[in-house]
């Protein structure tokens, strides 16, 4: 149950995959998160709950960048992913491209379902015609959709249900080959069967990639997540083991209230 | 237990009022409509007819068609549309997708705005300082058309713009996670999405300039020609100049003819409007989410 000390140096361990400190959030002059720092380890799904407006979303976007496409948001502090300083990177298109993300509400790209999965190959430039079929296949197949759509691949992605929506948006995003998954809230607008099917592929999926994974479904956590941090009010009260934080061991009451459904 | 109660009552009567008064001012809007139609084809049917539309006018347009004019108003919109598409699509484009929010940007779409109130007839005087007179171009379909081509700016970029903003935010944001440029973005989903918005509103406002008289009679229409413009450098008829002279300053103007003519330049204008509905409604039918 150890927070990172924030004035200990980024840890450039190889087992860290993200290394965040100080990580403070605004919108124009309101910080929403304040001074985060915590470390992601290579292949483990990190889970973040807390209530609704605690940050979370925001520390997602915070992570490939995506602040600098808004004309609000700011964001301060540090951010180390595979070792390297994220603001730092120049070319913030292939930082993004390492960064799957997935949405609470699934957006499938107004194009065929082949279309969806191999356009990200195609922006880097990948024009090879099995290439891309082998990669739609790959993806498809990990993102447990394959079956279901292999013989419609020409139809909307769009028109999909919204469960097989989420998991064409996962395979899109696994297109990308990234090194880290960020899921937000994916289950909102999933079944529970469908939810279980895709717990299922993220447990398979942290072999190759690490997975962040934000969720409102404290139950969620606890069956997904190795280690857990909990969100509050902009602030990160704890990060740790997802097992202690359930059964009681943790330092803050705050945790132990959320997670038993005390309130939020 | 479900007996009306007095307001109840008060509130159907007062329900009733505002449905009919509502009504009768939609009535009251098509009228008109109806009846300058009305009166067009029925004084100008009977002049309109294959002839009348291939004959070059003679006797100043009191014998033979209008094949002047008709063709010269087909060439003034079409070299107006190859000007303000690009200009404006692109303007569109940058104004919707790249620009940041801030006082600038809001600065120039409020001028955009005011650009689309300036009256034609200023449009017209800066036609003819800027195109006639400065790049010399002369009295010309060119001089007229960048003149029309600088009227529908306004309206291209606003028609653009609700195009690509009918395009939801969340698929650029998935694609800009996904590492795309701004421009991949709007290349692979953005417009693909919104061309066919954009081609239809647009096709639908600058085809509405074929009907403007000011800025294109003192730019490149002339009230008489005996041939057909062969070049962009030349001065042409146009349909809406020609009505407004034959209706104004020949005298002993045979009605059928004023009236033909003013219904065949309604009919190009409702023509292109209603083939831009349909397409519009067709596409909508295919809309991907």
């Amino acid at each position: 149950m150890v927070t990172p000390d924030p004035t200990a140096a980024p840890s450039a361990t190889s087992d860290v995959k993200l290394s965040v400190r100080n990580l403070t959030i605004s919108y124009g002059e309101e910080a929403i998160l304040r001074d985060v720092s915590l470390d992601v380890r290579e292949h483990e799904i990190f889970g973040i709950i807390g209530p609704a407006g605690s940050g979370k979303t925001s520390f997602l976007r915070s992570l490939n960048r995506m602040d600098e496409v808004s004309d609000t948001m700011s964001v301060e502090g540090s951010v180390l992913f595979s070792g390297r300083d994220i603001h730092e990177v120049r070319n913030v298109y292939n930082l993004r491209q390492r960064i799957g993300v997935v949405f609470p509400l699934p957006v499938g790209l107004p194009l065929t379902i082949y279309e969806n999965v191999a356009l990200s190959p195609r922006l880097r430039g990948i024009r090879d015609k099995s290439t891309l079929d082998e990669t739609v296949e790959r993806c498809l197949t990990r993102a447990a959709l394959w079956d279901e759509v292999k013989d419609r691949l020409d139809a909307l992605g769009s028109l999909l249900s919204g469960g097989q929506q989420q998991r064409l948006t996962i395979a899109r995003a696994l297109s990308q080959d990234p090194e880290l998954l960020l899921l937000d809230e994916f289950s909102i607008a999933v079944d529970p069967v469908t939810t279980m099917r895709i717990e299922d592929v993220l447990r398979d999926l942290k072999q190759e990639v690490t997975i962040i994974m934000v969720t409102n479904l404290v139950q969620q956590a606890r069956r997904l997540a190795d280690r857990t941090a909990f969100f509050l009010n902009g602030k990160l009260v704890e990060v740790g083991e997802t097992e202690e934080l359930f059964t009681g061991s943790v330092q803050d009451q705050r945790t132990r209230d959320y997670v038993e459904g005390r309130f939020g | 237990m479900f007996a009306a109660s007095a307001l109840n009552e008060r509130n159907r009567r007062v329900e009733g009022i505002y449905k009919a008064l509502f009504g009768l001012m939609t009535v009251l809007l098509v009228v008109p409509v109806l009846i300058i139609l009305g009166v067009l084809i029925a004084k100008g049917g009977p002049a309109v007819s294959f002839e009348f539309l291939f004959t070059p006018p003679t006797d100043q347009g009191r014998q033979g068609g209008i094949l002047m004019p008709l063709i010269g108003t087909i060439w003034l919109v079409v070299v107006a549309l190859i000007a303000s598409v690009p200009i404006g699509v692109a303007a569109a484009i940058y104004l919707s997708e790249y620009a940041p929010e801030n006082w600038l940007t809001r600065l120039i779409n409020l001028a955009i705005i005011n650009l689309a109130g300036v009256p034609s007839i200023v449009h017209a005087l800066f036609g003819v300082g800027a195109f006639v007179v400065f790049f010399e171009f002369g009295i010309s379909i060119l001089a007229a058309s960048l003149t029309l081509a600088i009227m529908t700016l306004p309206v291209v970029i606003v028609a653009t713009r609700e195009s690509l903003q009918a395009v939801p935010m969340a698929f650029r944001e998935a694609c800009w996670n996904m590492g795309a440029t701004r421009w991949q973005t709007i290349r692979k989903v953005v417009l693909p999405n919104a061309i066919s918005g954009i081609l239809t509103g647009v096709i639908l406002e600058v085809s509405r300039s074929a009907g403007e008289t000011a800025p294109i009679m003192f730019t490149g229409a002339v009230t008489f020609l005996p041939f057909l413009p062969t070049g962009v450098l030349e001065p042409t008829m146009a349909m809406s100049l020609h009505l407004f002279t034959i209706s104004n300053s020949v005298p002993n103007m045979p009605d059928e003819i004023k009236y033909g003519t003013a219904l065949v330049l309604i009919s190009m204008v409702l023509i292109m409007n209603a083939a831009s509905i349909a397409f519009r409604v067709y596409l909508r039918g295919k809309k991907k989410w």
